[in-house]
């Protein structure tokens, strides 16, 4: 023991710990920074050496370009398919997850099968899918995308709500049936309010998963229903990169997530805690 | 207890069916699909249907291109995978207790997770340029020179550039995951300020480490698969270059299928992983019994 008084010490502490904590804060979110400085840069500024570190007036016509070419209409793809697809998998997701809680349908080995659908590789589900959505005329559709989202989805959304389904009394439910509610508006009336905060906290991983996704996009869209992230890739180019469009889409893509993310921050960190916890 | 548990026997399987029918056209069909295209010659240029026996599997264990890109991605996610774990924990240990703007800190470090792996991958080489690019710029400064890195081209440089960018965005994951778990530990057992460095160590060994460990083994399973399945930031980063040098299983079977149309090869590789995937994970679910 040193001779420094123990509340001192644990000042010293946590001014260290403090510094530490906002470094690491600053190099975590530096590179996302870096990202929207060029998507407000000019040319000049982007291809300067040495790197300019801030724009030195905030211009849109990064933004504008994208628009004008129709560029940014692959945001609005993105956002019919993750909502739409969000949706689905929450109503079959929960009352799959109602079944399999409440009733022990398919006893552990369904939840097994169920839960390892979870970890298949994008890459394995697409090409067979490619093939089935070519003979359906799929390809490039929102129903073929919306259907596959859904679908993959579901797993997260299932294992999820079972752990907030677990927590509704069954004595709620048992007098709702009493009253004279048939079993579909106990679901309606009595399940889905009394797991609202677990339905938006799943929600908005669901929408971020099928929103950031890539491969299904890639392999599955081609003019009409491209999302961001393949506009995105389609200026990496050999030795000119369109690094303004890169940023701005990006830019783009990532801001209502963000947004999301942002306005429903009080349910997500009560899902995090609550999947990472129950499992 | 009476009503509820003994319901019309139909209701149930109603509930249940609109997802098992999508779960099967992700899950079962793709591995019926490409169990039977791989016993045949179909390339996406010539549909022929005839039987090839176990040609396309005699070629996969011949195949060094796709041996490689296994190893690519083991190493990918045994160098990866520990950094994001023990990174993951030091700042969850940090971030325990109270500190002055602490939620909003912790909100600003979930920014790397929540976008997109492609963006993610695109920023990065954004970032990582050897011209334009802040990081050679911030290596110059220490370094006393410039430094010319050609992060995404250089053979050395190519891993490095790759696991970068996977840390950055995913080791807030599992800060997030082992900060929740922390919060449920006995507090006195985790006030790093109040205890020396010998007894904090002692109480996490035996004490935290025991107490968290279930979650996080999930939140390692759960990064490990993700790994094993690596596509987006390597797409963006190198597209599996310089040559195949970075390449993994995702990016070699999508190269076979959409670049090279080899349909019942690709078939062949697709079934081959998710076989192997179906019987590690299923064990796995089994075995840390998340299914009850």
């Amino acid at each position: 023991m040193t001779s420094v008084p123990f509340h001192r010490r644990k000042e010293t502490k946590l001014v260290f710990r403090y510094l530490t904590a906002v470094l690491l804060v600053v190099i975590f979110v530096f590179p996302i920074y870096w990202l929207f400085a060029i998507s407000f840069k000019t040319p000049g500024e982007i291809f300067a050496v040495p790197p300019v570190w801030y724009p030195k007036s905030i211009q849109f016509n990064n933004y504008v370009v994208l628009f004008k070419d129709g560029d940014a209409k692959t945001v609005g793809n993105s956002l019919v398919l993750a909502s739409a697809s969000t949706f689905f998998a929450m109503i079959f997701g929960t009352i799959a997850a109602y079944s399999l809680t409440r009733f022990k349908t398919g006893g552990e080995n369904l939840a097994v099968w169920i839960m390892s659908q979870r970890m298949m590789p994008p890459v394995a589900i697409a090409f067979p899918v490619f093939l089935l959505y070519v003979w359906l005329g799929w390809v490039d559709t929102y129903i073929g995308l919306i259907i596959l989202y859904t679908a993959f989805s579901l797993p997260y959304v299932i294992w999820m709500m079972r752990g907030y389904i677990e927590d509704i009394p069954l004595e709620l439910e048992e007098s709702a049936l009493i009253d004279g509610c048939s079993r579909w508006e106990v679901l309606w009336k009595v399940v889905f309010p009394m797991a609202r905060s677990g339905l938006f906290a799943t929600a908005v991983f669901t929408f971020v998963f099928s929103w950031n996704d890539f491969l299904f996009a890639l392999v599955l869209t081609r003019t009409e229903v491209t999302t961001y992230t393949v506009q995105v890739t389609h200026y990496f180019g050999g030795q000119s990169n369109f690094w303004s469009k890169i940023a701005a889409m990006s830019v783009l893509g990532t801001i209502p997530v963000f947004i999301t993310v942002a306005t429903l921050q009080r349910y997500l960190v009560r899902g995090i805690s609550m999947g990472a916890v129950k499992g | 207890m009476a009503a509820i548990a003994h319901p019309d026997r139909n209701f149930k399987y109603w509930l249940i069916s609109p997802a098992i029918f999508l779960l099967l056209l992700i899950g079962l069909f793709p591995l019926i699909f490409s169990l039977v295209v791989s016993f045949m010659r179909v390339t996406m240029l010539e549909t022929d249907t005839s039987f090839a026996g176990l040609a396309n599997f005699v070629q996969l264990f011949h195949d060094a291109r796709l041996w490689q890109s296994l190893a690519h991605t083991v190493l990918i996610i045994i160098v990866a995978l520990p950094i994001e774990l023990l990174l993951g924990l030091a700042m969850a240990y940090l971030f325990l207790n109270h500190m002055p703007g602490r939620p909003i800190l912790i909100s600003l470090l979930m920014l790397p997770t929540i976008i997109s792996p492609i963006v993610a991958g695109a920023t990065w080489r954004l970032l990582f340029d050897n011209r334009y690019g802040p990081i050679n710029q911030i290596i110059g400064w220490f370094a006393g020179h410039p430094v010319p890195a050609l992060w995404t081209v250089n053979p050395g440089l190519v891993y490095p550039a790759i696991i970068f960018c996977e840390i950055w965005q995913w080791t807030p994951f599992m800060f997030l995951i082992l900060l929740a778990a922390l919060s449920n530990v006995d507090r006195s057992l985790t006030e790093a300020a109040e205890i020396d460095g010998a007894r904090l160590w002692r109480s996490f060994r035996y004490v935290v480490l025991p107490a968290i460990f279930p979650v996080m083994s999930i939140a390692i399973l759960i990064r490990g698969l993700d790994l094993f399945r690596i596509f987006d930031i390597i797409w963006a980063l190198t597209s599996g270059g310089p040559g195949t040098m970075t390449e993994t299983v995702s990016v070699y079977a999508y190269v076979q299928g959409f670049r090279q149309f080899e349909s019942s090869y690709t078939a062949a590789i697709a079934f081959l992983v998710i076989a192997l995937l179906t019987v590690v994970v299923t064990w796995a679910i089994r075995r840390m019994g998340l299914a009850k």
